[in-house]
């Protein structure tokens, strides 16, 4: 295990002209953490990678790793582990030599330097390709060499900016719980960038949702996800549907809530008694359906004219394939799955 | 096992590689008209007499000659010196430019490029009101008291090799700062997060990745320089006397085209010998790769 430090970013700001690339973002990361920064391109989360590894100077704030101050620090210095999105790989050396790059600089003995830099290579399952060129490797095995020349000098830190984007929809998949499983084993305090909000879920302990230069939510994926706490969150993570107060009413006849409320697509049910009865329901016309292999997608457009999204898991959509346009459906939500976005308006 | 190929469609593909082919024809008819043939009547002219006949006279005149030996050094020294202060200078400052801003760089590009758009004769001169002894540079230095006597930076081959340098300086740095600038700059990044200094980084993964730019810039600067005249001549003052110089002498002064084709079949000769010693050495750096940060 290696000894991993927390990071504290501290009221950071960094402006380009009159663009904000981070307003004043604080953020406490805990050692040993996986945190993915979330956010689509411009929201400045890879700013704020590139200024806790030293590339980007913020214009004030103050970054610490442990109770270390690093504003100032120059990249070499940091001792952070980074994987850049393109790998970086040296082009003129092979893989081995790629790995035993950050050990050759810290003057490590060659012997214990060619040990240390097999096991890493073993770590991320490429043992036997050590004397490959890097031009002869695939996208996958690219990324491998990338996670082991960032794991071998034994960082505190490790940073990632979107490293699986260029990787097909499979080996990202599988790239995923392999990095995960690799922070597990080593423990190393982990900051993730990736605009995929999947990706996010699956892999972090903790989220950070940012927007034009503000973490607009940090939380756990499940409570990102499901209790999201401004519209922009809501609407980035999945399929959310947000209904003004009175769109919605109780189906047992009580007082519907009078805030605007957030429901995810696949929270629907097209049978009132799955739901229960402090559940709650919305009426509308059908507009179009879609079937998507493991769901049905239907759009609804309700009485005040706003459309909604109902997403119906294909095992429990047996009448779907029946639905017709124009046709009047009921969709329901149970009540824990119903979600107040204060200060939201639909 | 192979499917036979609709021959309509074979016909297709040949007609197509052949119309990119001719589109070669036009430049291969000037570079035969205008290179290779008169390389060939040098050849012959150099196997004349002035009267005509055949003899291998020229050669035993022009090689038993100390001069020729003289000039052929003098080329290679001009040429090497040459190169070295291209080196010297030229690839930092292709690094500056290719770490600045595009704006800045494109400035600062235009600057390096001005000197190319003016006449090498005009240039040379230039430099001669520099040098000379009465020149800015000599008066400065001696109305400040830095030197007592004026340095003799011209007629000589410090002033030729000054002058070389300044027009070759930009034609080496084009391939040097297009190969650095194509160099990802996540990769500097990437090996200053390892832990790499500025001059770890520049010596382990800039250097190496310019190779092919240094070198494309060292061969412009051989092929320029092996037979530059103008600035010699001028600034040479009689006593720098490389091969170009030799042959502009033989043929005004003696009008001995048999000897002059010698020297310019020798000058043709050092171009070769010098082209094959950059691909060996291509060649071997190539399978030596950069392997590690080691050493």
């Amino acid at each position: 295990m290696m000894k991993s430090l927390p990071i504290t970013i501290d009221s950071v700001r960094k402006a380009y002209g009159s663009y904000v690339a981070l307003d004043d973002v604080s953020l406490d990361i805990r050692a040993g953490e996986f945190l993915t920064l979330l956010g689509p391109s411009g929201s400045g989360k890879t700013t704020l990678l590139m200024a806790l590894a030293g590339f980007v100077r913020p214009d004030r704030g103050k970054l610490l790793l442990g109770d270390r101050d690093i504003t100032r620090l120059a990249p070499n210095k940091r001792d952070i582990g980074i994987v850049f999105q393109n790998y970086a790989l040296f082009p003129h050396m092979n893989v081995l030599a790629n790995v035993e790059y950050p050990l050759a600089l810290r003057k490590t003995p060659k012997a214990e330097a060619r040990r240390r830099a097999l096991d890493a290579l073993a770590r991320v399952k490429l043992d036997g390709l050590a004397e490959r060129d890097i031009a002869a490797l695939s996208g996958g095995q690219r990324q491998r060499v990338a996670l082991a020349r960032a794991i071998v000098f034994e960082p505190r830190v490790m940073l990632m900016d979107e490293p699986l984007s260029a990787l097909d929809k499979n080996l990202r998949e599988t790239m995923q719980y392999e990095i995960r499983r690799l922070h597990d084993d080593l423990g190393i305090t982990t900051i993730y960038v990736t605009h995929d909000q999947r990706e996010a879920l699956i892999m972090s302990d903790r989220v950070a949702v940012m927007n034009s230069g503000r973490i607009q939510q940090i939380d756990t994926p499940q409570q990102i996800y499901d209790r999201p706490s401004t519209r922009f969150v809501a609407e980035f993570m999945g399929e959310a549907n947000i209904v003004g107060p009175g769109a919605a009413r109780r189906i047992d006849g009580a007082d519907a809530s009078h805030e605007t409320l957030m429901i995810r697509a696949e929270s629907f049910h097209l049978d009132a008694k799955i739901v229960g009865r402090d559940g709650v329901a919305l009426e509308g016309t059908l507009r179009a359906k879609a079937f998507r292999g493991e769901n049905w997608l239907l759009t609804l457009a309700l009485d005040g004219g706003q459309e909604i999204l109902v997403c119906i898991p294909s095992a429990l959509a047996g009448g779907c394939a029946e639905l017709a346009t124009g046709q009047r459906v009921t969709a329901y939500a149970p009540a824990a799955k119903v979600h107040p976005i204060p200060g939201a308006v639909a | 096992m192979t499917v036979l190929a609709d021959p309509a469609l074979a016909a297709d593909a040949r007609r197509e590689r052949r119309f990119f082919l001719s589109l070669s024809l036009p430049a291969l008819f000037i570079v035969g008209l205008a290179a290779i043939l008169p390389i060939l009547w040098i050849i012959r002219q150099s196997f004349l007499t002035t009267g005509g006949d055949y003899t291998v006279g020229n050669y035993e005149k022009v090689l038993s000659s100390g001069l020729t030996w003289a000039a052929l050094v003098t080329t290679v020294e001009l040429s090497f010196g040459t190169l070295a202060f291209c080196i010297l200078l030229g690839t930092p400052l292709a690094l500056a430019l290719a770490s600045v801003r595009p704006r800045v760089a494109n400035l600062l590009m235009a600057f390096v490029m001005l000197p190319l758009w003016t006449s090498i004769l005009v240039r040379t001169y230039g430099w001669l009101v520099l040098l000379r002894r009465e020149g800015l540079i000599n008066t400065a230095l001696t109305g400040s008291g830095l030197t007592a006597e004026p340095l003799p930076l011209v007629y000589n081959f410090t002033g030729t090799l000054i002058g070389m340098v300044h027009y070759m300086l930009p034609l080496f740095l084009l391939p040097v700062y297009a190969a650095m600038r194509d160099i990802d700059a996540n990769l500097v990044r990437a090996s200053a997060s390892m832990g790499a200094t500025l001059a770890q980084t520049i010596r382990t993964v800039i250097l190496p990745l310019s190779t092919g730019g240094i070198f494309s810039g060292s061969l412009i600067v051989f092929i320029y320089t092996i037979g530059f005249f103008i600035t010699p001549a001028v600034l040479g003052g009689g006593k720098v006397n490389p091969l170009s110089i030799r042959i502009e002498r033989t043929l005004s002064t003696f009008q001995d085209w048999g000897s002059a084709s010698v020297l310019g079949i020798l000058l043709l000769v050092l171009m070769a010998l010098i082209g094959m010693m950059f691909l060996v050495a291509r060649r071997l750096m190539a399978r030596n790769k950069f392997g590690t940060a080691h050493a």
